[in-house]
Order: structure tokens, then C-alpha cells, then sequence
């Protein structure tokens, strides 16, 4: 059997770091397994610029981001199987893939690192109430029917929920010659960046019906119009608020979820919130040399931060192989306090930092004038003043290991306003 | 006359604020003073958009202004873009269409395709 010290599974903008990062440390036998006929993932989809700031301190467009990253890959010995689709991984780390040309394959992986990314929410996921006409997609597949495959799929548009892909389709489209007519969010603010609020709708006079959503779909076989209503504060749509649209295309950005499938075999533990796998200071699964990166661990706004992740995962995977990695001490929780949705890592194991510990995170709705405090054991360790913090933007927060006791049991994030 | 806008140069999205003397304020990095006066005069945007490409195992090219366009001219160049149709192999950065509307911009591919 094939035996391999890191096997990556997924060559998106995570697998490609993680790839990059294992080479760097001079890690050998690394394999990156894709089941597209090329490297790069979402990223070649997403033709639009504005990739890439913190990572090459340029703007680039999604393909020339990943362009970067593939260029790099082919100058190392790393070995990447395309067209190949993971169908199973056990619990001792044997990977089994099929592909044409090498048929049915199991393989040893020393480390594992998952880079599968996410799948768009649909519209089961909501309960889209009304027909189930044709014409109703996610705001990603609209892209890749648009920047891959050539085709408008509509001329007369809809969007659900205010998430970046969905604001990026509703310029797309509008340059492809489509008319859309609006964009719903349910909630009181936008769930995308303000910068694509601006170059995507308020360009192009596109309006963003705040606190709204889709309360019927209509249409027998193909979609006719939708009825929009508006709604409360406990998001109920209010009777008599109700407007409707004729259109022939309803796109959906209403959220992403980490892909765990091959994940729940292992039947690591999922979180709650992130609906990815739990993880340590490493981005390491509750399986030792089991690691994940990337829109599978959590989902991100900026692909820059992707990819700096990844590298932290792939460090993780090179310091279990030299055995660098402790297990077994008691570990430091981390916990979201008011403000807070979720915190990765979940887990710190006070040994295995080495200057420092990410916290990454989400608040759970906008703040103005606030204060982000980081406290160990209730003792606030690190205070950050933010002006803005807005649950669309992840938040990075470096806190140094002096910062830390060894005894420190629990680390907590907490948003207070001024 | 103050004028409220939202920066675009980075995700970052700064709140700022313009007056009639051209005084930006509330920008966290000195790009956003010249974005906040280009906004007021003369706004403009990188477009991107995809061309038709004979190619084996793909049907668009992934294109971009080499640099930003007036936002006055974008369905115009869209215009441009749509009427162009290219062969593979196509290298990462070649020029697709040179200074287009005599904007003095060139469009350029942002994905190489060599089949």
C-alpha cells in the first residue's frame, strides 16, 4: 500500500497552502487529492478582483489568486491526483479514492488535512415556502453557470439573503445584460462586506430591502414571481407588508456550511455553530494527525485568511510527524461570550503554542464603539477598540503566549460597548 | 457639504467622510483619500467579466481592465468584451483587448488556459 506523510484532501485555496506550507518545512510524500479536472476550487469561479491583500499585498481575481498558488505547487515535488474523489477515510488513516485511470486505491496517510470547503445553503435549508419551480438557485451555481460554463440563467432577478455571492451575481449578472430587481436580507444589516454593498448594488441602483424576505415562490413549472414581505423583530413576516416581483430567476446567498461528510465517518465532534469539526491551537480534529482547513473548518470572508490558516494547519501536520506535539494535559477551553458566536480554535493546548495563539471569531450582530476584550480565567488580558465589528467580517486576534498561564483553564471573547 | 461613502480599495470597507476642500477623514490607510476624491469627481472600477474560448475543457476566459475604467464607460467595454472571441491556448495575463474604447486600458486574461 501507497504510503504518504501528509495526504490533502481538496486542491482548493486551502489544500494549495497547506501543500505550499508542508513543502517549506521540508516535509516529503505529500499528496493533494481533487476531484475537479483542476486545481484551484471555488477560486476559478470567482472571476472578480479583490483577492489577495494581505497574502501578496495585491488585487487579484479569484483565478490569478489560485494561479499564485498552482505555479508554486509545480515547482515542488508535491504529488497531486486531479479527476480523483475521496469515498472514504478509516480510522487509521487509510484514504481510499477512485479515479479513471488508477480505478479503486487505498492509500496510508501519516496526517491527514481536510480542505473540502463548504456547499451553499439551500433553499430545503430554509424552508423556501411555495412551488418548487425551475429557476430557483444558489448564488453559486449561477456563477459557475455564468463564469465557467457561458450561460445567463436568467433575465429577470431575484436575490435572497445579502451574502457575498449573492451581491457579487447581482453585478455580474447586470453586466451580462440580466435585470435585478432587488436584493432580501432578512436581517437589519447586510450579511456581506459594505465594499460590495457599494460596487455591487449601489452601483448599478440595485436595492437591498433590509429586515425582508421571500414569503412565497410562484410558479408551475417554471418561476413566475415571488412575494417579498417584511418582516419583525423576531423575523416574522408582517401581514399586509407583502410585495411582489416577476421574475424568471430566485438566486439564494443565504449562508455556507463546512462539507463534513467523509468527516461524521471518523465521527469527529461538529460544532454547533461553525458546523465544522472541533479543533486545537493547530486546527488538529480530536484525532491526532487529523487536520482540517479552510471553509471546512469555518466558513471566511477573505480567502487571504484561508490560506494563512492552512499553513498553520500544515504546520500542525509537520509537528506531529517529528513529534512535537503534546496530548493528554489538561486542555484550555475557549468560550464566546456576549457578542461572540463562535471561537476556533475550540481547544488550546498550553504546550503546544508557540509564540502566540489566533483567535478567530464572529459577533453576532453589528457593534459600534466597542471594545474587544480577551480574558484568561476572567482576567481580561487583551483589550482591542474597534469602531466598527460586523458579524460579516471575521475577526483575527493574535494573543501572545506570555499572555497565557500554563494553569489558565478557560479563555474567553467578549464584546463590550462603550 | 460633507459627503458620507464606504472605501472600496480593500475589504476592509472604511467609513468616510469628504468635504467640499477635498478633507477625507475616517480612512484607516492613505488609499482612501484618493479613492474618497476620484469617488466625488470622476468614479472609477476595475471591471471583470469572462470571453467566449475555443477550448477543450472550458467554454469562458476569465478577463480584467488592466486598470480602473471610468464607471460611466462599463457597459459600454461590456459591450467590447461580449463581441470578442479567443482560441486556446491562452497564457495568464495576454492582452485580449488592446486599449479598449481608447480608454488607453487594456482588457487581459486572468487565467491561462493551455488546453
Amino acid at each position: 500500500m501507497n504510503s504518504y506523510n501528509v495526504v490533502i484532501i481538496g486542491g482548493g485555496s486551502a489544500g494549495l497552502a497547506a501543500a505550499k506550507e508542508c513543502y517549506d518545512l521540508g516535509v516529503k510524500k505529500v499528496l493533494i487529492l481533487e476531484r475537479d479536472p483542476v486545481l484551484g476550487g471555488i477560486l476559478n469561479q470567482c472571476i472578480h478582483n479583490g483577492f489577495g491583500l494581505h497574502e501578496f499585498k495585491e488585487q487579484l481575481s479569484g483565478p490569478e489568486y489560485a494561479y499564485r498558488f498552482i505555479e508554486m505547487i509545480k515547482e515542488t515535488d508535491v504529488e497531486v491526483k486531479l479527476n480523483t474523489m475521496v469515498t472514504d477515510i478509516t480510522k487509521d488513516k487509510h484514504v481510499i479514492y477512485t479515479n479513471e485511470e488508477e480505478g479503486y486505491q487505498e492509500i496510508e496517510a501519516k496526517t491527514i488535512i481536510f480542505a473540502m470547503g463548504c456547499y451553499e445553503r439551500n433553499a430545503g435549508a430554509i424552508q423556501l415556502p411555495g412551488d418548487r419551480p425551475v429557476g430557483v438557485f444558489t448564488a453559486g451555481t449561477a456563477q459557475k453557470y455564468l463564469n465557467i460554463e457561458g450561460y445567463l440563467i436568467g433575465k429577470k432577478v431575484f436575490i435572497l439573503g445579502s451574502g457575498d455571492i449573492g451581491l457579487i451575481m447581482a453585478r455580474r449578472m447586470t453586466l451580462e445584460g440580466a435585470k435585478v430587481l432587488g436584493v432580501a436580507e432578512i436581517m437589519p444589516y447586510s450579511n456581506g462586506l459594505n465594499r460590495n454593498i457599494v460596487q455591487c448594488l449601489n452601483d448599478f441602483d440595485i436595492p437591498l430591502y433590509l429586515s425582508h424576505t421571500v414569503t412565497k415562490v410562484i410558479g408551475k413549472e417554471k418561476l413566475e414571481r415571488i412575494e417579498l414581505s417584511q418582516v419583525d423583530e423576531k423575523l416574522v413576516p408582517i401581514k399586509g407588508s407583502e410585495k411582489y416581483f416577476d421574475v424568471d430567476t430566485l438566486l439564494l446567498s443565504i449562508g455556507l456550511t463546512p462539507i463534513t461528510d467523509l468527516l461524521s465517518q471518523l465521527n469527529l465532534n461538529i460544532h454547533p455553530r461553525t458546523r465544522g469539526p472541533i479543533v486545537n491551537e493547530h486546527n488538529e480534529t480530536s484525532i491526532p494527525g487529523v487536520f482540517v482547513a479552510g471553509n471546512g473548518l469555518h466558513v471566511h470572508d477573505l480567502v487571504d485568511y484561508v490560506s494563512r490558516e492552512a499553513r498553520l494547519s500544515a504546520l500542525g501536520a509537520y509537528n506531529y510527524l517529528n513529534d512535537r506535539l503534546h496530548y493528554g494535559n489538561e486542555l484550555i477551553t475557549t468560550k464566546n461570550e456576549y457578542g461572540v458566536g463562535y471561537i476556533v480554535p475550540q481547544v488550546i493546548n498550553y504546550l503546544n503554542i508557540e509564540e502566540k495563539v489566533t483567535l478567530k471569531f464572529r459577533v453576532t450582530k453589528p457593534y459600534k464603539n466597542a471594545d474587544i476584550l480577551i480574558k484568561a480565567d476572567d482576567e481580561v488580558i487583551k483589550k482591542i477598540y474597534k469602531l466598527n465589528i460586523i458579524p460579516s467580517e471575521m475577526e483575527n486576534i493574535d494573543v501572545s503566549k506570555d499572555l497565557i498561564k500554563p494553569n489558565t483553564k478557560i479563555i474567553s471573547v467578549e464584546i463590550k460597548e462603550r | 457639504m460633507e459627503h458620507k461613502l464606504i472605501c472600496i480599495v480593500c475589504p476592509r470597507g472604511c467609513h468616510l467622510t469628504i468635504d467640499e476642500n477635498n478633507n477625507v477623514s475616517g480612512n484607516s490607510c492613505p488609499r482612501g483619500v484618493p479613492y474618497a476624491i476620484n469617488e466625488m469627481t470622476c468614479p472609477k472600477r476595475m471591471l471583470t467579466s469572462t470571453v467566449k474560448i475555443v477550448s477543450k475543457f472550458i467554454n469562458r476566459l476569465p478577463v480584467i481592465t488592466s486598470e480602473e475604467i471610468e464607471k460611466s464607460k462599463i457597459f459600454d467595454v461590456m459591450e467590447e468584451i461580449n463581441k470578442v472571441e479567443v482560441k486556446a491556448p491562452v497564457k495568464m495575463h495576454e492582452i485580449i483587448i488592446k486599449n479598449v474604447l481608447n480608454t488607453g486600458v487594456d482588457i487581459i486574461s486572468t487565467r491561462e488556459i493551455l488546453d
